[in-house]
């Protein structure tokens, strides 16, 4: 294989030709609003490739990772704009508390599987999203609320040129981070439990600890990423901890490939993109999302990115 | 190394081992057999520690075993295989051996993603060590493929090499044989040959009757969850109760 | 205070009831094909959005129950037919996605058709509550209670008795046993998403003259139909019932004695601590798995 076609293929290959993509992005977009539509991509596709990690390759199914994400955008505004905190350290905050309480609800969670995991994560989001709408006072309530800027030691991140950067790096320090994980003993010990959980516990994965630690990760990352969304956007409403946003998320990683990180941001690409050309058509969006889904999982099974990848593979051979 | 004691489980009313105590010396091949039903799986599920006695005791090396979760008994040196593979098929052929060695490697999430230096180059061995594996049980061919690629013999040897890349001191294979034709279960009785005289001990659960016959130094034979006879592979082949069992009683 | 009691009590066997009639939809798919749909609270919603749509444009309420019903019933056999069976031997995960996108593509089209607004339907036998021990009992309520409760003594019978309900309740238990005596499994999971519909629209059309119906009413009613039929342990028909009035209470008495805001949350609380520790539910058969 020429040194270059193996650089391409490796995973330096493709960070770099990412990295290059992004680099050249904000060039070729016409105006801000495809910047921004690119800002919601790449924020989206961190979570996306986050929830990918514990869907697709450990096998967990989250109906509730929105959750999550709402907590993170809603403890970064609540913290700014009723207490004052510095908005890095209100990210923390958020953070941290998702950790906490992603950590304490896994054990019993991770304990089950298929659908009464699926129903388990149901609810903890739908219960999340509750509380926001209905703690009007640190919430602004169904309405929702403002969100201050984002101000890193007396520096405000603003403009579009200045999200962008924050975004694009944001994706590109995940997709580093995720495929070095899946090319690592612990990505194996992930893929393993989900190829069989019991032939991982034989060889000595102590399963329940990494799908703990995986869960917990994903949720961080989506506390994160919402923290930062709900910078950017700038206001924000209990909606985004609900359960469609979950279905949402859930999409993303089906449609673009479970067990694929290029498949997570073709997903979040996709399915970010689809809801800004339905605008104009109300009603639409659900029943196109809904159509999506059902076709990629009766004809695409693994989504668009590991299909497409097996049937090169094929036609080569 | 191994001392199994008056062992028992029982599944509601089904007693599905009874009071079933034997030796496994070190360095040795020892077979347990007898008819479908008997409690072979049961025992091999309850020495490696996925099933939780419901009397008696497991004794590894002088440690009492019993009731240790299959992660755990990992770490004390037992390795097994599935009757019904237990292949994880999403992945490739050498990652699944790899799977097997990973207790010695780095279990760290935060240096895995960083992808820190000592991490990478343990995984870069471990994979060496893989591929050697994988040669050593015959599936070299397969070294790049993925393991749903690989036809049934294949796959079973490959969940031998995963068990091996445990260096295990004891190996338990369920079912080595089942499912391979003649020619596939001569080889098959080659590499557990090979694997007893590296040093491991081997216990085996099997129906092919040559096979155990050819290999095992010790036979423990069950039926209905008991002991039904044990010796060498010649005083069993000549104990009355176990040709009884086995074939019927003259009419 | 007793009458209070009572209160809560009778608006909580309302609701129950209707839970309790999502949930053994619920439970008659899961148990007959394994999958959870989650659509059911869409035929819930159609049930009573038909129904009004049709009442309100003059078609005389028996009638148009009646139409409602029997389409809403149509759309689980379509649903059944076009996206369940192609997928047959999927993954758990493959098939509870497949019912996600098929409860948005109902919900979206009917949001289309009939728009956001809420719709009414006129209480079967007028509005005046009945006053029973110092507690008020709309009629509407006792026409939920007596369905119901007539439905499930008809499924009862049906499963019981009939030919078919047998072989669908031999289907549940062992889908390939069933085939190899000849049960055509397949008609008997179209039929279950059928009848999973049908009991799906006739709570929603009981419910519609207390609560609001309109086109996103489906999906509380459906996930906490679900709730129920997992506190019931996705067993028998009697834990789904048991489930779906024991969910109904509770959440009337946390609305009327703790916080009427965090109503909804109920239902939730109540699966995750199911869930964590009693997964089978409270009914719900001990199972051993096999290596």
């Amino acid at each position: 294989m020429k040194p270059i076609t193996r650089l391409l293929r490796s995973r330096h290959g493709a960070l770099l030709v990412l990295a290059l993509v992004l680099a050249a992005l904000p060039l070729v977009l016409p105006n801000a609003f495809y910047v921004d539509v690119a800002i919601r991509i790449a924020l989206n596709a961190v979570v996306v490739i986050a929830l990918n990690l514990l869907m697709g390759y450990t096998g967990q199914i989250s109906l509730g990772h929105a959750g999550f994400y709402g907590l993170g955008a809603y403890a970064s505004a609540a913290l700014t704009t009723h207490f004052n905190w510095p908005p890095l350290l209100a990210l923390a905050a958020g953070a941290c508390a998702t950790a906490l309480l992603a950590w304490v609800l896994a054990r019993p969670i991770l304990r089950l599987k298929g659908h009464t995991l699926a129903m388990a994560t149901l609810g903890l989001g739908i219960i999340i999203s509750i509380v926001i709408n209905n703690e009007q006072q640190f919430t602004g309530g169904p309405d929702g609320m403002a969100v201050p800027s984002f101000e890193v030691l007396g520096k405000a991140v603003t403009g579009e040129t200045g999200w962008y950067a924050v975004a694009a790096l944001m994706l590109l320090l995940m997709t580093w981070l995720a495929l070095n994980l899946i090319d690592s003993p612990v990505g194996r010990a992930l893929q393993a439990i989900h190829g069989s959980e019991i032939a991982a516990r034989v060889a000595g994965v102590d399963t329940t600890r990494f799908k703990v630690r995986v869960f917990v990760l994903s949720a961080v990352v989506a506390s994160i990423a919402g923290s930062v969304s709900a910078h950017y956007i700038g206001f924000i409403t209990p909606g985004m901890a609900g359960f469609f946003h979950s279905i949402e998320l859930v999409t993303m990683v089906v449609v673009g490939g479970m067990a694929s990180v290029f498949g997570s941001i073709l997903g979040a690409a996709l399915l970010t993109v689809l809801p800004q050309l339905l605008q104009a058509f109300e009603g639409w969006e659900v029943v196109v999302f809904g159509v999506i889904l059902m076709a990629t999982m009766i004809f695409l099974p693994r989504g668009l990115v590991p299909s497409i990848s097996l049937r090169l593979k094929g036609g080569r051979a | 190394m191994l001392t199994i004691s008056h062992l028992g489980k029982s599944f509601g009313g089904v007693h599905a081992v009874q009071d079933v105590s034997f030796s496994v010396r070190e360095g040795a091949i020892h077979s347990v057999i007898g008819p479908n039903g008997a409690g072979k799986t049961t025992l091999f599920n309850l020495v490696s520690g996925i099933y939780t006695p419901s009397s008696g005791s497991i004794v590894l090396r002088g440690e009492d075993v019993a009731g240790l979760s299959p992660d755990a008994l990992a770490r004390r040196g037992v390795s097994r295989t599935f009757q019904n593979l237990q292949v994880c098929m999403n992945m490739r052929a050498i990652d699944n051996v790899m799977v097997g060695s990973h207790l010695r490697l780095n279990q760290n999430l935060f240096a895995s993603m960083l992808a820190l230096p000592s991490v990478r180059r343990k995984d870069a061995a471990c994979r060496e060590e893989a591929a050697q594996l994988m040669d050593f049980v015959g599936v070299g061919k397969y070294i790049d493929a993925e393991a749903s690629q690989m036809p049934y013999g294949a796959l079973k040897r490959l969940e031998i090499a995963r068990a091996l890349a445990a260096r295990p001191s004891l190996l338990l294979l369920d079912e080595p044989a089942a499912g391979l034709n003649h020619t596939e279960t001569d080889e098959i009785e080659t590499l557990i040959r090979k694997v007893a005289q590296s040093g491991v001990t081997v216990l085996l659960v099997e129906h092919d009757m040559k096979l155990v016959m050819n290999l095992s130094d010790h036979i423990l034979v069950l039926d209905y969850g008991k002991t039904l006879a044990e010796g060498t592979a010649a005083e069993v082949r000549a104990n009355p109760a176990v040709i009884a069992a086995y074939l019927g009683v003259a009419a | 205070m007793l009458a209070q009691f009572l209160q809560f009590l009778f608006s909580g066997l309302t609701v129950g009831s209707a839970y309790a009639l999502a949930a053994l939809g619920f439970t008659i798919i899961y148990n007959t094909s394994g999958v959870i749909n989650f659509a059911q609270g869409e035929f819930i919603m159609l049930g009573g959005m038909l129904a009004a749509l049709l009442s309100g444009a003059g078609v005389p309420l028996a009638l148009a129950i009646v139409i409602a019903v029997v389409v809403t019933c149509a759309i689980g056999l379509v649903m059944e037919k076009v996206v369940i069976e192609p997928a047959q031997n999927a993954q758990v995960v493959t098939l509870i996605i497949i019912t996600i996108g098929a409860s948005l593509t109902i919900r979206g089209l009917v949001q289309i058709w009939l728009g956001k607004g809420t719709h009414s339907l006129a209480p079967f036998s007028g509005d005046t509550p009945l006053v029973l021990l110092g507690a008020s009992l709309l009629p509407q309520s006792l026409w939920v209670l007596g369905v119901s409760l007539g439905l499930v003594a008809a499924l009862a019978w049906f499963f019981g008795r009939t030919l078919l309900g047998k072989a669908m309740l031999a289907t549940s238990h062992n889908r390939l046993a069933a085939q190899l005596v000849g049960i055509n499994t397949r008609r008997v999971l179209l039929l279950s998403f059928g009848l999973a519909a049908l009991l799906g629209a006739v709570g929603g059309i009981l419910v519609a003259p207390i609560t609001y119906t309109a086109y996103d009413a489906g999906i509380m009613l459906g996930l906490k139909g679900f709730v129920a039929a997992v506190l019931g342990g996705l067993g028998g028909g009697v834990g789904a019932v048991a489930g779906g009035l024991i969910l109904g209470i509770a959440e009337a008495m946390t609305a009327g004695y703790i916080s009427s805001s965090y109503k909804d949350a109920v239902p939730f609380v109540l699966i995750l601590l199911i869930l964590f520790f009693m997964p089978r539910g409270l009914f719900g058969a001990k199972s051993a798995e096999r290596v």
